[in-house]
């Protein structure tokens, strides 16, 4: 009996403990699990919004710790944007839970899945199973780095936000529709860089772009990982290095948190190049927004296939 | 009659069916003009909308270029999931070889088969069962609800669950960076089983300065785990508190520090048995290379205060009824690291000391036989042996999903037993099974 009059005590000083979340006021508290989305969210909310992301740009956004320290930033969220497609299922869905968040749950109104705005490509139709790698099953979750998908988020952000802070929803579809030129306009700067590369083949370490080489008319012919989420092999590299040879290619684009050791050598093998392109804003200092991140990519890329002809 | 009949019947039918035919054509004509004519008006009809336009030509709208469809979101054949809950089975098999000594385990073994169902219940709670099949039997390892939007920041579970005890006694075998548990979760914690009971659980992130994350766990549970407390009558309820903080030091380095209380009924006589313990971990782990690097140094401190009798050791799971004779109070802790080689490859050591009683049951069992008879003294009863090991250990990652773990073992046990063995594991999984919590 004692021993349920102590677990009583205990709970009371749970539940009386001083203190408790506290919301600033007059911003909407944004959450995000990658800087890319963080950032659009500032694009479109402005100073309207307090946003955080999970995730740095450095890091890979399958391999996340689930740290404690995010659960205090998650407690006081009022709406998390998650990228979805099960990008995140390795380390989000513990820190939901353990937020006691109810809004930022999975169905909950502070919970925002931007997949479900945006074109997703490579959704497997036939039979999906772990032989194939880590495959995702719902598609290929790094849809950001098509800038028509950029916009897409932007617009779902506009009408969250409207919807969430309804006295300024002006503010936050003028700013969407400033950010929609802007983004038209550098759109245009960055075909045009591209345009002379149009149907160039590359490899990639992993199939983190899609989204990107279907946008700027690239061809990726084969990966460095055997299938994803594999490791290289010794066994796959030399294929790779064969293909490579027999069909021209001399570009490798590798993901920044990524060993440059195979791709270096297959680069060797076949008198190509690596480029070791930024997948997410804040892959590097100089990558502070949305419009960098392609700016930075496009450019090293444009000045690799000049390097390479 | 009857040839006459027959014989004028085909001229009369010929001209009948004459006469048939024309009128079928007529109708066909006149059906042909019908159409010529409907079509001549759809035609005609634009025009006729066109010339009702204003005279002056205005700007007609661009003729939208036929577009591929853009179908947004993602689905594929795991949309098919609906409803139906995260389905996941982790088998892992063990094997060994050596003098095991006082706790020998079996040449070869499939351990444990691990079946989770999780899934969220609606918009205010999750699910979380986790079965587990032996080579003998089933268990409900856990099975619980988690209330997830309570107030004040409040968090309640409801269930079968694995108590909040430090850190070794929440983690599914699975993992663990051993392939055993320690010895003091061995000897003092009831093993692998633990504590794990049915129960209700309720926690609360507390206020607290520099962007440390404090939370405090209270649990209170039937009062039966094997070998730590046994419930005889329904007050016979057993209790846990936990309380850690965890800081973030560096972007890549991080602390986390918890203290555990446990009480409930002792197994061993008519009094309680307490458990006091204390956990640091420290882990590192580059974000730019976090796929490659990484490092984890776990530390636990458990002190037990168990109330044991001669008839309680005798027949444990028996009479318990009877008076304490006094209190074994054992120690023991283990300092463990693990250091991330490359992409699949990990390096572990751990140390491990542990006192026991040399009377009371542990999980696994040792085989020393218990000298009852050579105790002259109740108060002998709380004897206390202590027992020494140290592994170091190999781990090999395929993908996420299968590993292979090798484990070098010496444990010098207190009877004056040492063993050495040569562990093996196979770990593998399938199916969609949840993130763990850090």
């Amino acid at each position: 009996m004692k021993n349920f009059q102590k677990f009583q005590i205990l709970t009371v000083a749970l539940f009386t403990a001083a203190g408790g979340t506290s919301h600033a006021a007059s911003k909407l508290n944004i959450m995000t699990t990658t800087q890319d989305l963080a950032d659009l969210a500032r694009e479109v909310g402005g100073d309207k919004i307090s946003v955080d992301s999970i995730a740095m740009g450095y890091q890979d956004p399958h391999f996340v710790e689930p740290k404690p320290s995010f659960i205090l930033r998650l407690q006081k969220a009022d709406l998390l944007a998650v990228v979805g497609l099960d990008l995140e299922i390795g380390w989000l869905p513990p820190l939901q839970t353990q937020s006691r968040n109810a809004k930022i749950q999975k169905g909950g109104n502070g919970y925002l899945d931007m997949s479900s705005f945006c074109k997703i490509l490579e959704i497997p139709t036939g039979q999906v199973s772990r032989a194939m790698g880590d495959v995702h099953p719902l598609g290929n979750p790094h849809y950001w780095l098509n800038p028509d998908n950029g916009r897409r988020i932007a617009q779902a952000f506009a009408n969250k936000f409207s919807e969430m802070d309804s006295a300024d929803k002006d503010y936050f579809q003028g700013r969407y529709a400033d950010f929609d030129k802007r983004l038209t306009a550098a759109e245009k700067g960055w075909d045009a860089k591209m345009a002379p590369y149009k149907g160039r083949k590359v490899v990639t370490y992993h199939r983190s772009w899609p989204n990107f080489c279907d946008r700027f008319g690239l061809n990726v012919i084969d990966y460095v990982e055997p299938r994803p989420g594999i490791p290289p092999t010794p066994s796959h590299t030399l294929e790779l290095i064969n293909n490579m040879k027999q069909q021209g290619v001399k570009l490798i684009l590798v993901e920044p948190y990524f060993d440059l050791r195979t791709p270096n050598s297959v680069a060797a093998g076949t008198g190509g190049e690596v480029a070791k392109l930024m997948p997410s804003v804040g892959g590097v200092k100089e990558i502070t927004n949305y419009f960098q991140l392609f700016d930075y990519d496009i450019d090293l890329l444009v000045s690799l296939f000049q390097k390479v002809k | 009659m009857a040839l006459l009949l027959t014989g004028q019947l085909p001229a009369q039918d010929n001209t009948e069916l004459l006469n048939r035919m024309k009128a079928m054509e007529d109708r066909i004509k006149s059906l042909e003009a019908e159409v010529q004519s409907l079509k001549q008006t759809a035609v005609a009809a634009p025009p006729a909308v066109a010339a009702a336009a204003p005279p002056e030509p205005t700007p007609q709208p661009a003729v939208p270029t036929p577009q591929e469809p853009v179908n947004l979101g993602g689905a594929g054949p795991a949309a098919s999931k609906a409803l139906n809950p995260d389905i996941s089975v982790i088998g892992d098999f063990v094997g060994a070889a050596g003098y095991g000594a006082n706790r020998p385990i079996q040449s070869l073994e499939m351990h444990e088969s691990e079946v989770g169902f999780q899934e969220v219940i609606d918009p205010y709670a999750r699910a979380d069962f986790f079965l587990t099949f032996g080579e003998h039997g089933v268990d409900l390892e856990e099975g619980y609800i988690t209330f997830t939007s309570l107030p004040a920041g409040l968090q309640v579970k409801a269930g079968k669950m694995r108590a909040a005890f430090g850190k070794v006694n929440t983690l599914h075998n699975h993992v663990l960076p051993w392939i055993d548990r320690p010895l003091v979760n061995q000897n003092l914690v009831g093993g692998e089983d633990g504590i794990d009971d049915a129960g209700l659980s309720i926690s609360r992130i507390l206020p607290a300065p520099k962007g440390i994350f404090l939370e405090g766990i209270a649990q209170i549970y039937r009062g039966d785990s094997e070998n730590v407390f046994q419930s005889l009558r329904r007050n016979d309820v057993a209790t846990v508190e936990h309380l850690h903080a965890y800081r973030d030091l560096s972007e890549s380095t991080n602390i986390d520090i918890g203290g555990s209380y446990a009480r409930g009924h002792s197994p061993f006589a008519n009094g309680t048995n307490q458990l006091f313990g204390a956990d640091l971990t420290l882990r590192w782990k580059p974000l730019r290379r976090a796929i490659y690097h990484s490092f984890v140094a776990h530390s636990e401190f458990i002190w037990a205060r168990t109330a044991v009798s001669p008839q309680g050791i005798q027949f444990v799971g028996g009479p318990v009824a009877t008076a304490p004779v006094g209190k074994a109070k054992p120690f023991g802790f283990y300092v463990s690291g693990d250091y991330q080689l490359g992409r699949r490859w990990f390096l572990g050591g751990r140390f491990d000391r542990s006192q026991r009683g040399q009377c009371l049951p542990t999980n696994p069992a040792t085989t020393s036989p218990c000298p009852i008879s050579v105790y002259p003294n109740a108060l002998d009863y709380t004897h206390l042996l202590q027992d020494t090991g140290g592994s170091i250990l190999l781990s090999y990652w395929s993908s996420e999903f299968s590993g292979i773990r090798a484990q070098l073992r010496r444990t010098r046990y207190g009877e004056g037993l040492t063993s050495n063995e040569i562990m093996f594991q196979f770990m593998f999984s399938m199916g969609a099974h949840g993130a763990h919590p850090f």
